[in-house]
Formats: C-alpha cells, structure tokens, sequence
C-alpha cells in the first residue's frame, strides 16, 4: 500500500491559526503535523482529532515573532529549520504569517511541495509574506476573488 | 454578557476606551467581560468591567459560548470565531496611522466583507455607541445564523487533490 501524504500545517496564533483550523478537511486522512507559536493549541487539535475520527496529529511550536522582533525572527527560522530537518514532510501549507514563510522557504529546501494560502485578513492586497512567497509556493493562493491574477496568486474559495 | 476580545498580538486602547465609556453611559447595565493585550505603561484602564490578558483556547471558547454580544477588533480570528458559534459581533477596524497595526488591512477587509444579519460594523468609536445600541436591538429579535464549522468542500476538497498529489521531488 501507498504510504500516505505527509503535510505540514503551519500558522501563528490568531486568525491565521483560526483560518488553518478551517481547512482541516483538506488533509483529512492524510498524515499531519502542526507547527504554531502557542502551546495550548495542541489541546484544540487533539480535541478536533477527536471529532474528526482522526489519529492524533504532529505537534509542535516555534516561538512567536513579528516582523521587527528580528532576534525572535531568527530564533523562529532555526526552531522551523530544526522542525523540518526531522519531520521531512510531503507538502509544506500555510495561512501565514512568517513561521509559514520560513516553513515554505525551508520546505521547498528539503524538497516539499509548497502550498501559501494568504489570509482572508487582506482583502486589497496581499500580506507581505504572501507577496513575497509567490515564486516559492506550487500552489499560491488569494481568499479574494479580486486578487486573483493569471500569473498568481489563484482564488480557489474562502474559509468564510 | 458582552465579551470584548481585541485579539492576540497588540493593544488596541481606542475600542477598550470606547466600550468602557458606552458601558458608563448606556441606561441599561451589562455584564462585560474583556481579553486585552498586556497594556504596556500608560496604557487605558477601563473602569467598568474586568479584564484579563491571556486566555487559554478553552477559556476563551467558554466565553464565546457565554457571551450575548461579541465586541472586537477587526481581526479574522475573533469575526470567524463569532460567527461559527451564531454570535452577533460588533467590530471596529484598528487603523493603519494610528499605529494599531501595520497598515490598514483591517479597515479594508472589512470593507470587502459581505454583509450578514449578525455582524455590526463601527467604523470608528464616534460611531460605536450608536452602532452598540443599534446591536443590542436587533440581536433581542434577530436569529443567530451559525457558519458551517469548517470551510466550503469545493475549497477543501480542491485543496485535498493537491496535497494527495504532492509527492517530494
């Protein structure tokens, strides 16, 4: 039998997370690992595992940062560097903000897929990180149907 | 009850100020209820209702559940969260230069954001008190509409094909 798909599902805390926490059906019966900046979101996915009929997912978190808190931004990159080293996942998806950058960036590195879902908090132009990641993400997406361009990002639906 | 949530990340003085000075002001007295970030020095204590600066994701489910009336910033989190449990909201956008936040990306979304029976918007707090009572009003006669706890399956499921097709390079 086919091993199953293995994603990393990364989000800060706050309406990313909530926002990620969405999408779960999209890797229902998938092999899962979650990466986020608050610790006590590991009870909330255990609890949605519980609902979902799903085995308990991967955990883990880095720490939060934004994008002035420069020494916290690189404590970040190495907590998702040493993150990825281990985990090796197939597919690498974020709602944002920058621990999904770094996971996309260092993903891509290890050899993962890549999949940037930009927030539906950004309805007249898309997060910096979600400008930034375009060319590193496989399947680059916008919540907002006026976002949408040919050459990227894509509208595929909303959370909402 | 009235739950004030102003999300995880930064203060936002102008919305606290303003729910306390409503809370003051209004002829009938409610329970309130207000998450806030740690208020750096100076910060705006409100005089009319208790406020705490963390809340763990049960806590913080346990007062969505029991609150009446949700007030928040614009944030996408705390709109979400109100509207897959029916919670009537008032928001109000933190601005770009006022220093609330990085640019005005909450001003803007909701902007974008469709209009629902149960989401009330002040655009600023010289609105909020008219927009409150106006809330208070209507949520005695509204039903709650409840949003599907997860995302739409055409969207999901788009993304699902793409995951199962993902094999490492």
């Amino acid at each position: 039998m086919k091993r199953k798909q293995h994603v990393m599902a990364v989000a800060s805390a706050g309406g990313h997370w909530v926002q990620l926490m969405r999408l779960r059906p999209a890797w229902k019966g998938l092999r899962v690992t979650y990466v986020t900046t608050d610790p006590d979101f590991y009870q909330t996915v255990c609890q949605y595992a519980e609902n979902d009929g799903e085995p308990l997912p991967g955990f883990h978190t880095v720490v939060e940062a934004n994008r002035w808190q420069k020494w916290r931004l690189v404590k970040q990159l190495f907590g998702i560097i040493f993150i990825m080293a281990r985990k090796r996942p197939d597919v690498v998806l974020s709602t944002g903000a920058a621990p999904g950058y770094f996971a996309l960036r260092v993903g891509r590195l290890f050899g993962a897929k890549t999949v940037w879902i930009d927030s539906m908090a950004n309805a007249e132009e898309l997060s910096m990180s979600g400008q930034r990641i375009g060319k590193h993400a496989d399947l680059w997406l916008t919540q907002w149907e006026h976002l949408a361009k040919p050459e990227g990002p894509k509208y595929l639906g909303s959370v909402l | 009850m009235i739950f004030l949530t102003i999300g995880t990340h930064e203060p936002f003085d102008r919305l606290v100020r303003a729910l306390d000075v409503w809370a003051d002001q209004t002829a009938r007295k409610h329970e309130i209820f207000a998450q806030i970030v740690s208020p750096a020095s100076g910060a705006y204590r409100p005089k009319n209702f208790e406020t705490v600066t963390h809340l763990t994701p049960a806590d913080y489910e346990a007062r969505i559940l029991q609150a009446d009336l949700i007030v928040s910033h614009a944030g996408m989190g705390s709109i979400l969260t109100a509207f897959t449990h029916g919670k009537p909201i008032v928001i109000m956008p933190r601005r770009g230069h006022l220093r609330e936040t990085r640019n005005d990306h909450q001003y803007t979304t909701v902007k974008n954001l469709a209009k629902r029976p149960m989401l009330f918007v002040a655009e600023d707090e010289t609105e909020f008190f008219t927009v409150m009572d106006h809330a208070l009003e209507n949520i005695a006669s509204g039903t709650p509409q409840r949003l599907s706890a997860v995302a739409d399956t055409d969207f999901t499921d788009a993304l699902h094909r793409f995951l199962l097709s993902s094999t490492k390079c």
